[in-house]
């Protein structure tokens, strides 16, 4: 009977405090409560929920809390995209300003991808694979190793690996940023897409001209010709390798009429040389000669 | 009960049974917050006012609940073997409270504490002081006092350490194998030792 009454009164007691307790915890809870700006729940709401971190915030939840807090602009999004940064405006009680959208463009054509300095068995992972000497199996020490990390990564099944090379789907890239950090090789960039002609030089190698043209049929040699046939000067010559400004590119496409190696593209596709049809075929023949000239050219710059 | 002997055990709770340096009580969040001096300060004023507060409503819920509680009538039965769990109910319920207040009027600190404002939950220095306060047979001034003092030694032991961990991390070289949470542990193997200097001490 005694230690039945033990438990009872031991029962009683942690009962008792255990609801007093709760009870001082609930109340509590009503005083202290912190107001959750109604807004940033809607931001929440009306963001994609991806949390693929493009905005440069820590998720969705980051974004809308950056927005209300007015630390942030309304457009940022990049996978919403427009339609998006018009909620969020109306949300905000702010105008939307137009958004550049941009694309992931992988920096390689891959045709120097059956060209490999050892074959390779293992991880299929171009993270795990760059770790190997060499940077990988692949000739080029620059080029896409095609095992498809940026595939893996890519939240919005926008970019596959076609051929031995990574390719973009641009109608589903959001611009997420995802793939371009983690190619192990760097050549994943974000570039405006189609604010006029979307200009690009599919091509990351730092080599000198004739490294280049053993394992590649079409990168960059650093001839320059592009450069210097810009009306912008909207491209420069960076250790071997032509970079174009889209601040002042203007979509013209005269460099890629002038490439010699036929890598520069024009939304998307290398313009058939049209001008000066007489003068195509000496071109042609000079090009061998081309990558001996530019060697020593590009070595007097670099001193 | 006099102002003596309240000031022995306050002085025997921060420098000569330090929570931390001789006691080894609440060592985790010693070492987790204990990265810069700002939120360090913050965990032991925290700290310290869980530990007082718990001391005081542990000691009220033990004199008139546990031990002999008189509501229960004159022979009411001896609940003491309840002790541990119903302080730990006490001391959750007061972190979740501290955790409210904090959220609300000192949001930067919320944040600096993160985990360990929860932790504080399963930090033994507070359970510890209101088993000692029990052990002690320390009154109810005589326990408050222990609780906010013990805290204050605590807040003093991780201010010390935080501030020479700060200076470690800006200005000295160490070896590769020692960087980080080593070379905190050997800090804080020092700072033991130095308050060892305070164990022979005795008051009045």
């Amino acid at each position: 009977m005694s230690s039945m009454n033990l438990v009872l009164f031991g029962l009683a007691v942690m009962g008792g405090l255990g609801l007093l307790f709760g009870a001082v915890l609930a109340f509590a809870a009503r005083v202290f409560a912190v107001e959750v700006d109604p807004r940033e729940e809607a931001i929440v709401g009306c963001l994609p929920g991806a949390n693929c971190g493009g905005c440069g915030f820590p998720g969705c939840a980051g974004y809308a809390a950056a927005v209300v807090k007015g630390e942030a602009p309304v457009n940022r999004c990049a996978a919403g995209g427009a339609a998006v940064a018009a909620q969020i405006a109306e949300i905000m009680g702010v105008t939307a300003d137009a958004t550049v959208r941009n694309v992931a463009v992988v920096h390689c054509t891959g045709c120097g991808a059956n060209i490999k300095k050892y074959e390779y068995i293992g991880v299929d992972d171009c993270v795990a694979a760059a770790r190997l000497p060499g940077g990988g199996p692949l000739g080029c020490d620059y080029g896409c190793l095609g095992m498809g990390s940026c595939e893996k990564v890519c939240p919005f099944d926008a970019i596959h690996v076609i051929d031995g090379v990574a390719k973009v789907d641009e109608d589903k890239c959001k611009a997420c940023n995802q793939c371009v950090d983690i190619c192990p090789r760097h050549i994943i960039a974000l570039e405006p897409y189609k604010t006029k002609k979307h200009v690009s030089i599919p091509c990351s190698s730092k080599d000198k001209g004739p490294a280049v043209t053993k394992v590649c049929t079409n990168g960059c040699i650093g001839c320059s010709l592009c450069a210097k046939s810009c009306p912008k000067e909207a491209i420069t010559m960076v250790d071997n390798l032509a970079h174009i400004d889209y601040d002042k590119c203007i979509g013209c496409g005269i460099c890629a009429q002038k490439c010699p190696r036929k890598l520069i593209t024009v939304d998307g596709k290398v313009p058939v040389v049209k001008p000066a049809a007489p003068k195509a075929a000496p071109a042609a023949a000079a090009k061998p000669a081309a990558p001996a000239a530019e060697p020593a050219k590009t070595e007097t710059e670099d001193k | 009960m006099d102002l003596t002997s309240l000031f022995s055990i306050a002085l025997g709770a921060i420098l000569i049974n330090n929570f931390i340096f001789a006691q080894f009580l609440g060592c985790c969040p010693f070492l987790g917050v204990s990265k810069k001096v700002d939120t360090a300060i913050g965990m032991g004023l925290a700290v310290t006012f869980v530990m007082g507060l718990a001391s005081a409503v542990c000691w009220v819920v033990n004199e008139y609940l546990l031990v002999n509680p008189a509501i229960f009538g004159e022979e009411g039965p001896n609940l003491a073997f309840m002790q541990t769990i119903a302080f730990i109910l006490v001391i959750a319920a007061l972190v979740q409270f501290v955790e409210m207040f904090l959220k609300k009027s000192v949001p930067s600190l919320y944040q600096a504490l993160g985990i360990y404002l929860p932790l504080i939950t399963t930090n033994c220095a507070v359970l510890g002081v209101v088993l000692l306060n029990v052990q002690n047979d320390y009154n109810f001034i005589e326990s408050v006092v222990y609780g906010v003092t013990g805290g204050l030694g605590f807040l003093l032991a991780i201010f010390l350490f935080a501030s020479v961990r700060e200076r470690l991390d800006a200005t000295m070289e160490c070896p590769k194998s020692f960087e980080g949470f080593p070379i905190a542990l050997v800090t804080a193997g020092l700072l033991a030792l130095s308050f060892m200097g305070f164990s022979g001490l005795s008051v009045f």
